[in-house]
């Protein structure tokens, strides 16, 4: 066939999907989008069908039979069993509005550009391979057809003529083409109604021309099926009908497992499925239709390829281009023709839609994110970008069909379609456990899914990529036979010594191996950051999140006031939102319909009442994210974790708070306790000292009454009497000054005087004060002091006072006949140690302690003296523990009786311990 | 008839007030200064009247009221508490011990005299001097 002819149809093709494409952006430009139906989307699903279908699973059913049919078995699957992944995928690059497979994956995990990235490269290696597939089949294909035998070899007389590769002009004509079709718009997230239109119907034909040939040669050259097979059968063909039943349902699962995997992950399957999807309905046209698609395509299939193995019984022709070269043994130039502008088609819309995939990705995950990141532009500068980003997603689908280009004239001479295919689809695999695992595991981590990814595709270039470099010569061929450097445990199709399976399946198994493993070990051992958490959950329980917010108005963004009252319903509960609502309209004197579109005043109150409960940023996003259909941006996202983070130090703040909270409680109730101790023991005491006075207050009112009221009473007893109330007034006083200067010094409100004053004088007046009593008494008194008595610092008045009170004591307690009173004192370990002991019957053990308590009082049952106050001690304790010093008492050493001891700190006068001896000239300073 | 009276008392000159009281209207006195006391002069002779302090050495006088109750051979006997506790408590404590009656020092020995009396079953109390009588 003339080449100038099928050339000027080729372009003649090309230019009825532009115009296409063109309609139909003018038709959504109007409002009347064709786009806005689920057959158009679903022929644009039909993408996946592509020159290897078309070309490849006829070419695969004449060398192997029925191993084409793995491919489509998978997307059946997929559609009919596990709809439900494509919901919550579309159902998350809605909400998210995700642009590609890239922004997908880094959304997913914390929006990180670096994982965003690595995804676009892994994309643009693994499509490259597809991409020279196709290139490859429409070189093929023309040469075929403009050149009738079909042989290899040679160059085409049009091309030919100019000099120039018919491959590299073939995808510069795509690449011009895909930057018609895909680079117009720049807003990536608004769809593509033209180019969906194109594709839905490049979908049609490619079918339409596929099933032109299969029903030629079944009802044309042959009889029917019936006829077909039996004549297959004939020439010993029924081996490719059959199931092959050697190992071959191991290498089936593994191509059915890839199938399923590539029809999600592939990037332009994700991008025509998933982003360019307007209703979420439309799905539940695809889940039927698309498997009926695969399978009226299928058909034709084995008809096609035996007819082609019949009619070219010897041989020598590329089992590929049956579909085209059977017409043309037939002699049927038209139908050729049509199926060549089918392979075309197929062909073409995959390196469409893909070339617009990856540039999007290109541009927005590798190239803008490094513009940025090195300042290369500053974007605060440059209001409109527009331009810059059309032309970097231009040339990058110019720089990706070069690459496939060259990937072509490296390696795809080795290899037939359907292999260059597994090799793509074995690459995007590698995306799936990041994608399925993000949308059903939240603790998947960033991390985790690097890590897994890189590992995961650098198996795959280990053991795909690789060998089919040096297949083509480009690295030694002993890398495949032996490994590298000889190791033959790292052979490429038998990595650690696997054998047994299709290079396929080997290079399927070690990827996710490493990949599934990385992903899942790495993720449980890191932990996310606040971001990846809050992403995780908005993918995981997108529904959650979403359901009942109709889909189509959360897109397009006007809410009712139903809406509102549920968004508010779900922070503060349904009944108080309820009754918010019918308060405000009751106020507003309006009565409402749920499906009622709100208005400023609506939006104002709920913002109002959902900041309450989440926090004014919060709720503006939400709110706005109701109201206008857009999504969480970076910034609103950060301003939430900075609310959120406030949130939580406040919450730390308050936990602090409640705490010292108690401590203060608990300190308040023991403080309490405490004070009614205390108030109970000042009750005590007040009945103690009340007891105390009216002893004494008796004795006096009785005999007073006894003396006024007796007339005839002795005038020995009058006098007896009166000394009797003399000396108990003298009591009563002494006990009154003793329990007011016991309170001073309890209260701290003691008048002392301290100061540095010589310990001897003081010891010799309070001995000299009692020296009458004891002489009254017969007391014996001896007094030990050493030669050189120290200067002590004390009140010298209350130092008296304590002597006084051990003496009385020991004079009062000492033998009835025969008493003994010794004062001695001591220098030891920087203190003067004064002891008053008596020979009496000294105090038991266990009242040794309780002697210095106030009102104690040790009853000896003897009365000899008048009864003393039970304070004398508890001030000697209180006006010694004053002076710094320790009282008590033990048993005498030296025989019976009661030695009690105080001790009192030196004086220090400029450092030296001085002494009575040494001159002092100084005694009264230093009061205190 | 005379009568015995028994003073337990620790306090010198409240006991040889009380002393002179009880002697004065004509009664027996005897005098024990601590509780244990005060139960052995009862075992060895019967009072007819036991004026009894509560705070006391060795017995608290609320335990010796408690013993003396206890003895069916000294119910006849009756205890009159004096005592400086001047709290409604000590003296419902002391009454529902088995005390007849119940005086806060300090007291007027006119009042003592008169309760002792009241309790023996005697008319008023001897010899009230003018000078003590209102004007």
């Amino acid at each position: 066939m003339d080449g100038s002819l099928v050339a000027f149809t080729s372009i003649a093709y090309l230019c009825t999907l532009f115009a296409i494409a063109y309609f139909g952006d003018k038709r959504a430009e109007q409002g009347r989008s064709l786009t806005q139906n689920p057959y158009i989307y679903t022929l644009s699903i039909a993408v996946f069908c592509t020159s290897w279908t078309f070309y490849g699973s006829v070419g695969l059913a004449a060398r192997s039979g029925l191993d084409f049919l793995p491919i489509y078995i998978g997307p059946t699957l997929v559609f009919v069993l596990w709809s439900v992944v494509w919901v919550k995928i579309v159902r998350i690059c809605k909400v998210n509005r995700i642009t590609s497979i890239a922004d997908f994956i880094s959304s997913r995990y914390g929006k990180s550009s670096r994982l965003g990235g690595l995804v676009a490269l892994v994309a643009v290696i693994g499509t490259t391979p597809y991409i020279s597939l196709q290139l490859k089949s429409i070189a093929t294909s023309f040469e075929i057809i403009t050149n009738y035998s079909g042989a290899d070899g040679d160059q085409n007389p049009v091309f030919g003529a100019l000099g120039l590769d018919s491959t590299f002009l073939i995808a510069l004509t795509l690449a011009i083409f895909s930057i018609l079709f895909g680079t117009r718009h720049i807003d990536a997230s608004e769809h593509h109604e033209g180019i969906v239109t194109a594709i839905a119907f490049e979908s049609i034909v490619k079918l339409f021309a596929f099933l032109a040939v299969g029903l030629f040669v079944t009802f044309g050259v042959y009889n029917g099926f019936t006829d077909l097979f039996q004549k297959a059968e004939q020439m010993d063909l029924q081996r490719l009908f059959t199931v092959n039943p050697e190992g071959g349902y191991a290498t089936w699962v593994s191509m059915i497992i890839l199938s399923m995997l590539a029809i999600i992950c592939l990037p332009r399957q994700f991008y025509i499925t998933a982003v360019e999807n307007t209703d979420e309905n439309h799905l539940r046209t695809a889940v039927w239709l698309f498997p009926t698609y695969l399978l009226v395509l299928n058909i034709f299939v084995l008809p096609i390829a035996i007819s082609g193995r019949m009619a070219f019984a010897q041989g020598g022709v590329d089992v590929d281009m049956f579909v085209l070269t059977v017409p043309i043994f037939y002699g049927q130039t038209g139908l050729a023709l049509l199926a060549f502008i089918g392979g075309l088609s197929a062909a073409t819309s995959m390196v469409i839609v893909a070339a617009i995939a990856l540039s999007t990705m290109v541009c927005n995950n590798i190239v803008v994110p490094v513009l940025v990141n090195w300042r290369w532009v500053d974007l605060e500068k440059r209001g409109d970008l527009t331009g810059l980003l059309l032309l970097t997603r231009r040339a990058s689908i110019i720089g990706i069909l070069i690459l496939g280009y060259g990937y072509f004239r490296i390696a795809s001479g080795s290899y037939s379609l359907v292999t260059i295919g597994l090799v793509s689809f074995t690459a995007a695999a590698q995306f799936a456990p990041a994608i399925l695992g993000g949308m059903f595991w939240k603790g998947a981590s960033l991390k985790g899914a690097m890590t897994g990814l890189a590992l995961g595709i650098l198996v795959w270039s280990y053991t795909l990529l690789m060998p089919s470099f040096a297949q083509s010569g480009w690295l030694p061929i002993s890398f495949i036979d032996y490994g590298p450097f000889g190791l033959t445990l790292l052979k490429p199709y038998a990595l650690f010594g696997m054998t047994g399976f299709d290079t396929i399946s080997h290079a399927l198994f070690w990827s996710m191996f490493a990949n599934l493993g990385a992903y899942i070990v790495v993720s449980l051992l890191t932990s996310q950051t606040t971001i990846e958490r809050i992403q995780g959950t908005m993918f995981v329980d997108v529904f959650l999140y979403t359901e009942g917010l109709k889909d189509s108005r959360f897109l397009q963004g006007s809410a009712s006031i139903g809406d509102l009252r549920d968004l508010v319903g779900r922070f503060v509960g349904e009944d108080r939102a309820t009754q918010a609502f019918e308060t405000f309209a009751s106020e507003q004197g309006v009565t409402v319909r749920p499906s009622q579109v709100a208005d400023t005043a609506w939006l104002d109150r709920a913002e109002k009442m959902l900041a309450g409960a989440v926090g004014s940023a919060t709720a503006r996003v939400m709110i706005g994210s109701v109201v206008k259909g857009g999504i969480v941006s970076l910034d609103e996202m950060y301003k939430i974790l900075d609310e959120t983070s406030q949130a939580i130090q406040y919450s730390r703040m308050l936990e602090t708070k409640s705490r010292e909270l108690e401590e203060t409680t608990f300190k308040l109730q023991s403080a309490n306790e405490r004070l009614k101790e205390l108030d109970s023991l000042k009750d005590d005491f007040l009945n103690t000292i009340s007891h105390e006075l009216r002893t004494p207050l008796t004795s006096i009112r009785a005999f007073s009454e006894i003396l006024s009221e007796t007339p005839d009473i002795s005038e020995e007893e009058t006098s007896r009497f009166l000394m009797v109330i003399r000396k108990e007034s003298e009591r009563l006083t002494r006990l009154i000054d003793q329990i007011l200067d016991l309170a001073k010094m309890e209260s701290g409100q003691m008048d002392w005087s301290l100061a540095n004053v010589d310990s001897r004088p003081i010891i010799e007046q309070a001995v000299a004060g009692m020296s009458g009593l004891m002489q009254e008494r017969k007391v014996k008194l001896k007094v030990d002091l050493p030669a050189g008595m120290p200067m002590i610092k004390a009140d010298h008045d209350q130092l008296v006072q304590v002597l006084i009170n051990l003496l009385s004591n020991a004079v009062k307690f000492c033998r009835h006949s025969g008493g003994y009173v010794r004062v001695s004192a001591k220098v030891k370990g920087g203190k003067l140690w004064v002891s008053v002991s008596d020979n009496g019957d000294g105090i038991p053990d266990n009242k040794k302690a309780e002697v210095f308590v106030k009102f104690h009082q040790f009853n000896q049952g003897n009365d000899r003296m008048p009864r003393g106050t039970g304070l004398g001690l508890a001030i000697c304790r209180e006006i010694i523990t004053f002076l710094g010093g320790h009282i008590w008492v033990e048993d005498n050493d030296t025989g019976p009786g009661a030695c009690f001891t105080f001790t009192v700190p030196l004086s220090r006068v400029d450092g030296y311990l001085r002494t009575a001896d040494e001159p002092v000239t100084n005694t009264e300073v230093v009061a205190i | 008839m005379t009568y015995s009276v028994l003073v337990v008392e620790d306090e010198p000159n409240i006991v040889l007030s009380l002393q002179f009281i009880m002697k004065r209207s004509g009664h027996e006195v005897r005098i024990a200064g601590d509780g244990e006391a005060a139960l052995d002069a009862m075992a060895a002779k019967t009072p007819d009247v036991v004026l009894l302090d509560i705070m006391l050495p060795k017995r608290d006088g609320l335990s010796v009221c408690e013993a003396i109750r206890a003895n069916p051979d000294w119910s006849a006997v009756k205890i009159l508490v004096l005592s400086a506790k001047s709290r409604e408590s000590d003296k419902e404590k002391a009454l529902s011990l088995g005390a007849d009656d119940y005086i806060t020092k300090p007291y007027s020995t006119r009042e003592v005299c008169e309760r002792v009396n009241a309790m023996l079953g005697i008319e008023g109390c001897p010899q009230p001097s003018e000078a003590s009588q209102p004007s």
